[in-house]
């Protein structure tokens, strides 16, 4: 199975992610902004963690603009997978790819610490190896990852199923302690946690892991 | 010509870095500050016959996030 991930000028979680993707089994390309067109047959896409283009105007929205991210958008509307962390999920935000926007954290600090997360859904090819309702613990380090979105979004979200991952104990203000959703054709997931950073022994925990397995066994199946 | 964009945070989403303003103006001794909301300006120097269309378009596509900002355009 084939993966590319996106990197942008300030990208720094751009090899961890590839490391993520490669020990699911997946060949894993790296791409820059600047290039207009994908690999071929790729599987799936993965967004980095960072601050790209320096987190100016807004988070992710230079990135939003940049040459790959058109191949990208098309890429995800003929039903393409792909998925953000961190940046990656402001990016997609950003490119209305996913609803909703990531605002300072209500704190206006700098979170960084392990993260409790509830499996809101097991419906979804990101989730499908974790039980609804499980508890994992996964790493967060963001500025800017309070979910806002008005009561009918979130609304939305619920009743379609989308919410892929919640807060146990909500570290930025996010709406609905909502940290992952799905798009409508649940082939996309963005969230402001990093699975990446669990994936190995050597990083204390490997509850990321997961995420990594549920796609190498839905794509497998696709 | 230029043009300045201004763009504000709409009516009803929650602006921390503005409530912190807001507390450290009281600390200050500055009372009587209901509320602060802080935004950003945005200068461009532009070709002259663009009109403010062109402008707005820009806002639009990626000077401000229309789902939680609105903007004002002023040509000069």
């Amino acid at each position: 199975m084939k993966a590319a991930v996106i990197v942008f000028p300030g990208s720094n979680c751009d090899r961890d992610l590839a490391e993520g993707f490669r020990l699911a089994g997946f060949e894993v390309s790296m791409v820059w902004h600047k290039d207009t067109s994908l690999p071929q047959g790729l599987d799936i896409i993965g967004i980095p963690g960072g601050f790209s283009f320096g987190d100016y105007l807004r988070c992710g929205a230079i990135a939003a603009q940049s040459p790959i991210c058109q191949a990208v958008v098309e890429y995800a509307n003929k039903g393409g997978h792909l998925l953000g962390f961190c940046n990656g999920f402001q990016i997609l935000c950003e490119t209305g790819l996913l609803p909703g926007v990531l605002m300072r954290n209500a704190g206006l600090k700098y979170v960084c610490r392990q993260q409790g997360l509830r499996v809101e859904t097991a419906d979804s090819p990101f989730t499908n190896a974790l039980s609804k309702g499980a508890e994992i613990t996964v790493p967060i380090a963001h500025h800017d990852g309070n979910f806002s979105a008005d009561a009918d979004l979130v609304a939305r979200l619920r009743g379609e199923d989308r919410v892929a991952f919640s807060y146990i104990d909500n570290p930025n203000g996010s709406a609905g302690d909502i940290a992952g959703i799905l798009s409508e054709n649940r082939r996309i997931l963005g969230m402001m946690p990093h699975p990446e950073r669990a994936c190995e022994a050597v990083h204390g925990n490997e509850d990321g892991r997961a995420v990594f397995k549920s796609l190498t066994e839905s794509l497998a199946l696709a | 010509m230029k043009a300045r964009v201004h763009i504000t945070l709409k009516n009803g989403v929650l602006d921390p870095q503005g409530a912190a303003i807001r507390h450290a103006l009281g600390t200050l001794g500055f009372d009587g500050v209901e509320n602060v909301r802080q935004g950003k300006v945005i200068e461009l120097d532009l070709a002259e016959g663009t009109t403010e269309a062109t402008v707005n378009d820009m806002c639009e596509k990626l000077l401000a996030n229309t789902v939680i900002e609105s903007y004002s355009v002023e040509l000069a």
